[in-house]
């Protein structure tokens, strides 16, 4: 299996880390997020004339325990992709192992392949 | 691209909760339909939905000193179509609006539009395309999903411009020099974030293409021969 794919994608990762890198050492950036900016755009727009019509029901009290729940969020995300991808690559294995047919071509292709 | 809870007037919450609550009842409709009918997708689904999950809460740092965040979607978009992506993207954002305060009940319409239907339809139309084109599928995946990403945002700049005119409603200049405002937050941070999700998304389907391509297949994602083509065996 070519892993010609993966390569790329952790080129463009590391592009993306080196970029931080040199833009946290050189500037000051705050690295707020960028989805509560807007706030500050409408303050500026509308002169500080408008009130928010809501308040979130509940907020995390504090900081880390937002990175705690998002933290959650991508490893519950992270564990199902895992467990599904892992599940079928030992069944296609089990199944060529004990030689139980999938697709006759398929996995004909496979062998000469291998 | 989450608009915060309480930032767009009552009028606005409700014109975007009416766009966006037809498409998510269509999708649950059609959701319920194709599993009743193939329950052998449900994993995929899981893992086009968990793949959401962990895209959307990856707060990463940008060229432009902020962070923002992937949206995930291009990959339930391609495979199971905007509609269905849409209920997915429902079900992350009513969860990061509940515990999370990332995001509002109020602005739930407003959010679904961008993230959950705009961004799935303008990657399910860039895959449409790039397969007609016949060009390499990693590539249409990654184009996909990357301006699918990007769309999101640029929806989200597009309801704020909407909502906050610069000198008052129905102002057309104004809604341009907020949209230019709205666009300098969101649309250049966005740029690395939606190349990192379109390699991303890239990978995710050659991992499925390796160990599930039948169910691409039946979904009609890709054909048997491309399928063939693409795991380099003999067609």
């Amino acid at each position: 299996m070519s892993r010609k794919l993966e390569f790329i994608v952790i080129a463009i990762i590391l592009i993306f880390a080196a970029q931080f890198f040199y833009m946290s050492s050189t500037t000051h950036a705050e690295y707020g997020g960028a989805d509560d900016k807007p706030a500050g755009v409408i303050d500026q727009i509308t002169g500080g004339a408008y009130k928010p019509i809501a308040k979130p029901i509940w907020q995390p009290p504090s900081d880390e325990i937002e990175s705690l729940l998002f933290g959650l969020q991508a490893a519950t995300g992270a564990i199902i992709i895992g467990y599904f991808l892992g599940y079928y690559r030992a069944k296609n294995n089990f199944e060529s192992d004990f030689g139980i047919q999938k697709d006759k071509k398929l996995q004909r292709d496979e062998k000469i392949q291998t | 691209m989450h608009i915060m809870e309480g930032f767009l007037p009552v009028f606005w919450c409700l014109v975007w909760f009416a766009v966006s609550i037809p498409v998510v009842v269509f999708g649950v409709y059609k959701m319920n339909k194709l599993v009743s009918k193939k329950r052998e997708i449900l994993p995929i689904l899981a893992v086009a939905g968990a793949f959401i999950f962990v895209l959307s809460s990856l707060k990463m740092p940008s060229v432009t000193g902020s962070c923002s965040h992937p949206t995930g979607t291009g990959v339930g978009a391609i495979i199971f179509g905007p509609a269905i992506t849409a209920v997915l993207g429902t079900i992350v954002l009513i969860f990061q609006a509940l515990f999370l305060a990332h995001g509002g009940l109020t602005t739930l319409g407003a959010n679904v539009f961008s993230m959950g239907i705009v961004g799935p339809v303008v990657s399910y139309l860039i895959y449409k395309a790039g397969m007609k084109a016949k060009i390499n599928f990693y590539f249409i995946v990654f184009l996909a999903a990357a301006f699918g990403d990007w769309a999101t945002y640029i929806t989200t700049s597009t309801e704020l411009a909407f909502a906050f005119p610069a000198g008052g409603i129905l102002n057309f200049v104004g809604f341009f020099s907020s949209f230019s405002k709205f666009l300098e937050v969101f649309a250049i941070t966005q740029i690395p974030l939606a190349i990192i999700e379109g390699a991303v998304s890239a990978l995710l389907f050659k991992y499925v293409i390796e160990v599930k391509s039948d169910i691409l297949v039946e979904m009609n994602v890709l054909t048997e021969s491309l399928v063939r083509k693409i795991r380099g065996l003999a067609t």
